[in-house]
């Protein structure tokens, strides 16, 4: 380390700063960031448990025993289940193709990728109702062979899927981007297998940006309410996923009910971020050792 | 590795390329790209006269003058107040800095649909935030200025949801700021404040138009939220995925099309647009 980069070191320490704030206006621009969060995130999240044990811990219990609210989760379970392993093989599939290949119309690729994000939640169910719905392309054939699609469970999947579609891709090509292809090379080289080289060398590589991806996705495809709204039609104790049960609680003037299934989808919001920081923290380690193991 | 040009196959060490690109372009088109395409081919059976009934009709302009409106002005209240917020995580220390980190993703992890009801039942008359903008008289009407149930309240929600996209494309860009060019102003004789404006602003720019797209972006069609906390009344209170949502219900799939095909094609233009932002902001930052 030369006498340079040790007075950069030093100063990222901030014990050298011949640049910085005068303390008042540091405590000001603390002051303001703390309160402006506070008002946003902390006092809301404050408010759904007060709400939701607003009328006492039995009715809290009562609400959540529900059969009409045991059916719920189990519904969103089940969309979550299935849209989550869809979209985390797809994302592993897509980065692999884009990141250890060159091919023409890549970055075209990439961008439609990120198409589910750009679009609005409430669109993106839509687009299903005219795929599938009664008046949709399929839908004639559908109620001929009595398949139903829309207001049933397998729409409900479907748009989940759609707006939970990037979540792991859009995480795993610039991780896999960055990390180049030499080692994957290395490894067929010496012999192995292209699923020995996926299992043994890539995976153990991505893990903690693939489990990253997937928190997000598991989050959003538990919570998402605009898209399945639309493909839902709301048939109570069949059709309605966590979200969608708390609007009919709320529509009910049913107020601490609503807040009490709110209180635990609020609870797994605040389990995601805490692993979400733990898994970035954890990313950050490994790819910091890949550097110095490559210097 | 050989180029095609050449007219030379290429010879890849690496395995799967073929299954790989085929089942994303597969997925890809069984999930996105044909549903959507159905939206447009859905439009092209309206007549042009029919079309334009529904997306310039009364309902619907004033739909887009209050989607783009407050989108717009909560995406700009978040880029004054995510760069502080931004500003703050990345170079000052104080207690519970790791947990207000953390806290910022909470709009990205919190479903929208418990956003939406706590939110609005925050900013109420009676809410514990919204009580404090009026009083509520002897006959319990209320005086002041109401947040829930007005536009005011979109522009909560929306301020809300929009959070974490300014401060999350803002801290890497703070962070990997050389602090050599700023020791350099100093040492030519500029203050803390010109500094700020004539240094760092403009080298942070690239990034915070992009958190302010994403931010945009995002409220433009957002629903979960904003469907508790605001009116939803026709003409006054109903932003576009409202409109859109309402059309669905009465199974007026022709009109709800074509204004998702107004929307659709403005998502693609601010996608586009996201995408050059980034490119540009990557662009800048290496040049510096």
């Amino acid at each position: 380390m030369g006498p340079a980069s040790a007075f950069h070191a030093f100063r990222r320490l901030g014990r050298l700063r011949p640049t910085g704030e005068p303390v008042w206006v540091r405590w000001i621009l603390i002051a303001v960031a703390l309160a402006f969060l506070a008002l946003f995130l902390v006092v809301p999240l404050v408010l759904v448990f007060v709400e939701a044990f607003s009328k006492g811990i039995g009715l809290y219990f009562h609400t959540l025993a529900d059969p009409l609210t045991l059916s719920a989760i189990k519904l969103t379970l089940i969309a979550a289940g299935i849209s989550v392993p869809l979209n985390c093989i797809f994302g592993v599939a897509a980065a692999w193709a884009i990141a250890k290949f060159d091919f023409p119309g890549k970055n075209i690729l990439t961008t439609l990728i990120d198409l589910p994000f750009a679009v609005s939640p409430v669109i993106g169910g839509m687009i299903y109702v005219l795929v599938f719905g009664a008046q949709g392309w399929f839908g004639p054939w559908l109620i001929g062979h009595n398949i139903r699609i829309i207001f049933a469970v397998p729409g409900i999947v479907l748009a989940t899927t759609f707006v939970t579609f990037p979540f792991v891709a859009r995480e795993l090509i610039p991780l896999m981007q960055s990390q180049g292809r030499s080692e994957e090379e290395a490894a067929r080289t010496l012999g192995a297998r292209g699923w020995q080289t996926f299992w043994r060398v890539t995976l153990p590589n991505i893990k903690w940006g693939l489990l990253y991806g997937v928190i997000l996705c598991n989050a959003r495809a538990m919570g998402e309410f605009g898209a399945v709204s639309v493909v839902s039609g709301h048939i109570r104790g069949v059709t309605d996923t966590m979200p969608l049960h708390i609007q009919a609680l709320y529509d009910d003037y049913n107020s601490a009910g609503a807040f009490a299934v709110a209180s635990v989808l609020t609870f797994l919001a605040l389990v995601t971020i805490a692993l979400k920081a733990w898994v970035e923290r954890k990313g950050a380690a490994l790819a910091e050792t890949r550097e110095k193991i490559s210097a | 590795m050989a180029t095609s040009q050449t007219g030379v196959k290429k010879f890849r060490v690496l395995p799967g390329f073929k299954l790989t690109l085929g089942f994303t372009l597969f997925y890809l088109g069984l999930i996105v790209l044909i549903p959507l395409a159905a939206t447009f081919s859905k439009t092209a059976s309206l007549t042009w006269a029919h079309f334009w009934q529904v997306v310039a009709s009364p309902a619907a302009l004033a739909a887009y003058r209050l989607s783009f409106g407050v989108s717009l002005l909560a995406a700009l209240v978040n880029a004054v107040f995510g760069l502080i917020v931004a500003w703050v995580l990345v170079r000052y220390q104080f207690w519970g800095k790791r947990l207000m980190d953390a806290l910022v993703d909470l709009p990205f992890a919190l479903p929208t649909a418990v956003a939406g009801i706590t939110l609005a039942a925050l900013y109420s008359e009676h809410g514990w935030i919204g009580r404090w903008f009026g009083s509520t008289d002897a006959a319990g009407q209320f005086h002041g200025i109401k947040i829930s149930y007005t536009w005011l309240g979109i522009f909560v929600a929306l301020t809300f949801i929009g959070l974490p996209f300014i401060v999350r494309t803002l801290q890497p860009v703070l962070e990997d700021l050389d602090v050599d060019v700023e020791e350099a102003a100093a040492t030519l004789g500029a203050n803390r404040f010109k500094t700020f404006f004539r240094v760092i602003l403009p080298m942070i720019f690239p990034a915070l138009l992009t958190g302010f797209a994403l931010a945009f972006a995002r409220a433009l069609g957002e629903y979960g939220s904003v469907v508790f906390i605001s009116s939803n009344i026709p003409l006054k209170s109903q932003i576009v995925p409202v409109l859109i949502m309402t059309k669905l219900e009465q199974f007026d799939y022709a009109g709800a099309t074509a204004l998702a095909v107004v929307m659709l094609v403005i998502s693609f233009l601010l996608l586009l647009a996201i995408n050059v932002l980034q490119w540009w902001s990557t662009r800048h930052r290496e040049r510096i």
